[in-house]
């Protein structure tokens, strides 16, 4: 390779990583940030993570990718300079590995103590409030079954062999409990919440790995077949929102979305009292 | 001279075998509590809910009617039809229309040319799920679009479905001869030009089952016939 080449790849590196930095602040300056709407309580700890984490690790990055881009640059191939052997330098990369090391440690640290999230995590996956709203949800490719407890706040008793077109989640309608329960097939149903209360998601599916992620609640929580998963949250403002699948199951991944609407509590019960029991599905 | 004998005769012979044909007809009743409808909310696609005003639209699968009787119940001959019949020529219409099926029960002939239509702006596949007939699945993008489809075999029933829409669903009767029909917004329904004979009456309903009932009718008469259809409990 010529001098002249050895320069000009070196000049290359540095152009596109500075074109990289502007077009990416160009996007978000055009675009506005891109988190969506804060819609959660919790989400507000989530975002403050997330931001210093993007803050620090940009900082490295931009630090890192100029070094590296400019020592190509100014040590490019040269008739001038020969290529030498460099042995290894057991002190050297000690401290390469330590420095990069505390640097994780101290984020995590930080992100854990100082930014609480230590305190959410323990929240969120400890016991769940007591007079939460509860809604099931269950993953099957490509859309999501829902079922409320109805007014007695307990679910009914599912098996897998009652499953049939007609009882898609295998509701075993002899059971007290599950008469009144509210189901809706997959891709018929609304996740309606109640503002100002929380909710907790008990999470299943019918075949593979699915993931139901609300990003507007800062929430997303891996649907394992064969168990319940949770997750809870409280909504903090009314609106319509959207709940996606975050874990690829399949060709029609991209289409299992959920239309989730956040409303004032008695309009949701008003809106629960509407619908049909599932005594009055399967008999 | 002796074309025109015939044709008179045929004439003769044909007004004197309809007028000799009987009617069955009669209502599907319902006994028990009726089922609280189902409410769907089209709201996991925008258009459809913006064609209905965001509103909910109850789904047909259990249809009581005010005056206690059943809709959607399709009555037709099970057994005793002799003779071959052929299909009419012109087509059974399946529309879809606000994401919707209309209509959601019908019966057509083995040979008969259904047609699909979309009277949506919108996507719909229609998907068909039969058993012994062959599946067909046909993706229909554009408003206005028409596709034909025609069964081979007799079958009860055929469901369709969209996977587009979980909500829309419709079944056919596919029969070999004219004998069937559906009940409607009074529970009603009516069996005409059926030759004398016994026959097994047979209503299907796609929650409730099938229940069935065997009877002789004599030349020119109209016989009044009645299912129930019962909630199990």
């Amino acid at each position: 390779m010529s001098e002249k080449q050895s320069k000009f790849h070196g000049g290359v590196l540095i152009f596109f990583f500075a074109v990289g930095i502007i077009v990416s602040l160009w996007v978000v300056i055009r675009n506005g940030w891109w988190l969506p709407e804060l819609a959660s309580e919790h989400g507000a700890v989530i975002d403050r993570i997330f931001i210093t984490i993007l803050v620090i690790s940009g900082i490295l990055f931009i630090l890192s990718e100029f070094a590296l881009s400019f020592f190509v640059f100014k040590y490019a191939g040269s008739s001038e300079r020969k290529a030498f052997y460099l042995p290894g330098n057991t002190r050297k990369e000690i401290l390469w590995s330590i420095i990069p090391g505390t640097l994780v440690v101290v984020i995590l640290e930080v992100s854990a103590e100082f930014l609480g999230g230590a305190s959410l995590w323990g929240k969120l996956h400890g016991e769940v409030p007591k007079d939460a709203f509860l809604v099931e949800i269950t993953g099957e490719q490509f859309a999501w079954n829902l079922r409320y407890p109805g007014p007695d706040g307990k679910f009914g008793k599912t098996d897998p062999k009652l499953i049939s077109p007609d009882n898609p989640l295998g509701i075993d309608i002899s059971d007290e409990n599950a008469k009144d329960d509210i189901v809706f097939p997959a891709g018929q149903g609304i996740m309606y919440l109640p503002l100002n209360k929380p909710v907790v998601m008990l999470i299943r599916s019918k075949d593979v790995l699915h993931s139901p992620f609300l990003p507007n609640f800062r929430i997303k929580q891996d649907a394992v077949p064969g168990m319940t998963t949770r997750a809870w949250f409280v909504p903090k403002k009314a609106g319509e929102y959207e709940l996606a699948c975050a874990e690829l199951c399949g060709l029609g991944h991209y289409r299992m979305k959920l239309p989730v609407i956040v409303a004032p509590e008695e309009e949701v019960k008003e809106w629960l009292s509407q619908q049909t029991p599932a005594v009055d599905l399967y008999y | 001279m002796k074309k025109l004998i015939s044709f008179g005769l045929a004439i003769l012979f044909t007004t004197f075998s309809f007028s000799q044909n009987a009617t069955v007809k009669g209502v599907v009743k319902f006994v028990g509590e009726a089922p609280k409808p189902r409410l769907i909310s089209m709201k996991a696609d925008r258009q459809c809910d913006a064609i209905h005003g965001g509103k909910s639209v109850t789904a047909e699968d259990v249809v009581v009617n005010p005056n206690g009787t059943l809709k959607w119940v399709f009555v037709y001959v099970k057994e005793g039809v002799k003779g071959k019949y052929n299909p009419p020529s012109e087509p059974v219409v399946i529309d879809q229309q606000g994401c919707w099926y209309q209509p959601h029960v019908f019966g057509i002939m083995v040979g008969q040319k259904l047609e699909i239509r979309n009277s949506d702006p919108l996507l719909h596949n229609i998907h068909a799920t039969p058993k012994k007939n062959k599946p067909f699945n046909i993706g229909q993008p554009v408003k206005g679009m028409k596709s034909y489809h025609t069964f081979d075999t007799p079958e009860i029933m055929v469901p369709f479905k969209c996977d587009v829409h979980p909500w829309m669903s419709a079944y056919a009767g596919v029969l070999d001869h004219p004998f069937f029909s559906v009940s409607n917004d009074k529970g009603e329904f009516e069996i005409k030009n059926l030759p004398p004979g016994t026959y097994t009456i047979e209503a299907w309903h796609e929650k409730f089952g099938t229940l069935t009932q065997t009877v002789t009718v004599k030349p020119g008469e109209t016989k009044q016939i009645e299912f129930t259809f019962e909630r199990k409990k």
